[in-house]
């Protein structure tokens, strides 16, 4: 089957791409990007007519929870890779946080044939460093890569000991698996749910103040050149992490990091009134490091936008701020408002964009995607950047409703979106 | 119009004089032997403790009842929560009972503000966590009113576990927004981030944060500071920063000494203060419930829906 975006705005950074032309499909794969596509249409193929939108390669998301197996009252498989398509996600990384959690090859090879049943956007399974995501013992990492993990991480459950990281960077590093850590020292965060500072004062909260990420981001920072393992700082939340990092890449660091679209979009005065919806680890910061954030994502020190989509119940919401859980959703807002805060703004480009959510992500876990140069699977994402449009979560596909954006006006729509060749998204 | 009594953060100016103004006037009924007025007959007013209260809850169901309305008390300890009801859950039962009114207290900041959002009859918050204790708050500007004649202008310090006092806190938000100057006096550990982005001035140095002062306010220290290791010991706190009649030179002559209970006496406040003149800690307790008495009663309306 042959599909044909005929005059769509380009925008591929991977081969410097970004002005209108033709794009072919082929058996799931690019076939050619053209001027004129006329002598490809071979009669049986479907012709898109994309005048006036933009095409990229799909977005590739580092960090996403599915909550499958063992939640699925608040996302599954389905209702998450549904909620990715129409985000403009072709592929998404899930945490391993479910129960039982992904720490064993037997768990990775379920979630795999699940998401082959399903068939909406490529999962990619990130498995536990250690067992039970605990911190006593190492997992199969071996054995876990063979069942299809893409890398191991201790996501929420940020490991405390310095010593279990450094053999799990080591074991994982002998194998070519990226470590992907949760930056907290939990000593300074005990029983803290929001940042720390004047708004914490006022609520009368316990805050989690930045520090305490910050020492987690240097000490794992120096594992990484320690160990030479790679290492990816998962959801980057404050100035000095921004800083720090930088100081590790500049010393030659195999070390990448993500931030999330909250992190540059909201301050922690979104948590006033008690809304659990804006309750999230890291939690949201002030406005120098939503700043410091953004310069980051331009000088390359932050290399990703990841969503840390996590879909909780309404009713799990629906209590005292302090023992709602940590979380929001994200993979059908990520796009929109990091077009609408950084490109519409004018402080990025939307190619800059499109590297931080389709390309870099690609690269840092060595996934298929990023890129629609010739023979690459045919993942594509379809935006009508000129759209403005209400954030409503009772229209997410998404099981949950948890978005501190309710009700936000945004820009930039995603209307189609291709796994493999096969469209998987269409709006309307 | 006040709806709720959640926070004086978010509570007007001109709502916290009349709710003072309204106290004072019934102060008179406790004076009486027949403590009794008809205003609030026939309503229903619950309180709902997930907190160990004796003095609040006290205050509060006597308040009620000096008005004329009925009185239910729910403990936490008793009730449902105990089979993992949520909040939420709760007090909608509590509501479906055709309750008039729902008195809270609950050790989580935010407890009130979510429920106040959820029903749609009065709430008052009788204390969340260490946010704010409105009705403590009222009751401490309308004691130094009394003795004061204003509040306007004067300089209160509070000293003691800022960080974690919600009395702290609506005193703060009641005090500034009625034109006194407030300080807060603590040891570093207890004090809570960025506190000087708040209106206040803040000293670590009791000394120096109680001078010149017309009111010191003791707040409690609570044991669990020095299990989190907060604190090194009682001892050092009360040399530190307990009220003492020697500190208290430093103050204005005329200085009135405070504290919202339950006191730990020869800790923050020293004997020699706590019995003094300057005491003012029992007229707290009186006040308190004539505070009560006319945050019921604009809350509910008072005579008019007879």
């Amino acid at each position: 089957m042959r599909t044909i975006f005929r005059k769509a705005h380009v925008c591929d950074p991977s081969q410097g791409i970004d002005r209108v032309a033709d794009v072919v499909v082929d058996e799931g794969k690019v076939l050619a990007i053209v001027d004129d596509s006329t002598p490809y249409d071979v009669g049986s193929c479907e012709v898109i007519d994309c005048s006036g939108l933009v095409l990229t390669p799909g977005l590739i998301d580092l960090h996403v929870h599915l909550r499958e197996p063992g939640f699925e009252y608040k996302e599954d498989v389905q209702s998450g890779t549904a909620a990715a398509v129409a985000g403009g996600f072709t592929a998404v990384c899930c945490m391993p946080n479910t129960d039982p959690p992904l720490d064993e090859p037997s768990v990775i090879r379920g979630l795999l044939k699940r998401a082959e049943q399903v068939g909406v956007a490529r999962v990619y399974p990130i498995a536990a460093i250690t067992k039970g995501l605990q911190p006593e013992g190492l997992t199969e990492m071996a054995a876990l890569k063979e069942a299809g993990a893409v890398a191991v991480t201790d996501d929420a459950y940020p490991l405390q000991s310095a010593e279990v990281l450094r053999r799990g960077m080591e074991y994982a590093g002998q194998l070519g698996l990226p470590v992907l850590t949760h930056c907290e020292d939990k000593s300074l965060t005990k029983d803290a749910c929001m940042n720390e500072g004047l708004t914490s004062t006022i609520m009368g909260l316990r805050g989690m103040p930045a520090v305490a990420e910050e020492t987690q981001v240097a000490r794992n920072c120096l594992l990484s050149l320690y160990t030479g393992c790679r290492l990816h700082i998962l959801h980057v939340s404050t100035a000095g992490a921004v800083r720090i990092i930088r100081w590790a890449k500049e010393r030659g660091a195999p070390v990448t990091a993500e931030t999330c679209p909250h992190y540059f979009a909201l301050t922690d005065e979104a948590c006033m009134g008690y809304n659990t919806n804006a309750k999230m680890n890291p939690p949201l910061r002030t406005q120098a490091d939503c700043d410091a954030i953004v310069e980051g994502l331009l000088d390359g020190t932050i290399d990703a936008i990841a969503t840390d989509h996590a879909p909780h119940a309404a009713h799990e919401k629906a209590q005292e701020f302090a023992l709602a859980p940590f979380g929001i959703v994200g993979l059908e807002t990520a796009f929109a408002l990091s077009f609408t805060e950084l490109v519409s703004t004018g402080r990025m480009s939307l190619s800059a964009l499109i590297e931080k959510m389709s390309c870099q992500p690609a690269k840092i876990l060595g996934l298929p995607g990023g890129t629609l140069a010739p023979g690459a699977p045919a993942d594509i994402a379809l935006f009508d950047l000129k759209r403005s449009w209400t954030v409503r979560s009772s229209e997410f596909r998404s099981k949950s409703r948890n978005t501190p954006f309710e009700g936000w006006e945004l820009t930039g729509k995603p209307v189609l979106t291709m796994v493999a060749g096969r469209i998987v998204y269409r709006e309307g | 119009m006040l709806t709720d009594l959640i926070a004086l953060r978010e509570t007007e100016p001109g709502d916290i004089r009349l709710l003072l103004d309204t106290a004072q006037s019934f102060r008179e009924i406790l004076e009486r032997p027949v403590k009794k007025v008809p205003t609030l007959r026939g309503r229903q007013v619950v309180t709902l403790f997930y907190e160990a209260s004796t003095r609040t809850r006290v205050s509060f169901e006597n308040a009620a009842k000096i008005m004329s309305a009925d009185t239910t008390s729910v403990a936490a300890a008793t009730s449902s929560v105990q089979k993992g009801e949520s909040l939420l859950d709760t007090v909608r039962n509590l509501r479906a009972m055709q309750i008039d009114c729902l008195v809270m207290r609950h050790p989580q900041s935010g407890a009130a503000h979510l429920v106040a959002q959820a029903l749609d009859i009065p709430v008052v918050n009788a204390g969340d966590g260490m946010h704010e204790h409105p009705t403590q708050a009222l009751l401490d500007m309308l004691t130094i009113r009394q003795h004061k004649g204003r509040l306007e202008g004067l300089t209160v310090a509070i000293v003691g576990d800022i960080a974690h006092s919600r009395v702290a806190r609506s005193n703060l938000w009641g005090l500034t927004k009625m034109g006194a100057k407030v300080r807060f006096v603590a040891p570093a550990t207890l004090l809570p981030r960025d506190v000087h982005g708040l209106p206040v001035e803040v000293y670590t140095d009791l000394r120096a944060g109680v001078e010149g002062a017309d009111v010191v306010m003791a707040l409690r220290l609570q044991q669990e500071r020095m299990e989190r290791g907060l604190l090194p010991s009682l001892r050092e706190y009360a040399q530190r920063w307990g009220v003492n009649a020697k500190v208290l030179e430093l103050t204005k002559p005329d200085c009135i000494v405070m504290h919202p209970g339950p006191m730990n006496r020869g800790v923050e406040i020293a004997d020699d203060v706590a019995d003094s003149g300057r005491s003012v800690i029992l007229e707290q307790v009186t006040n308190g419930v004539a505070i009560r008495m006319a945050v019921l009663y604009h809350l509910l309306g008072g005579e008019a829906s007879a």
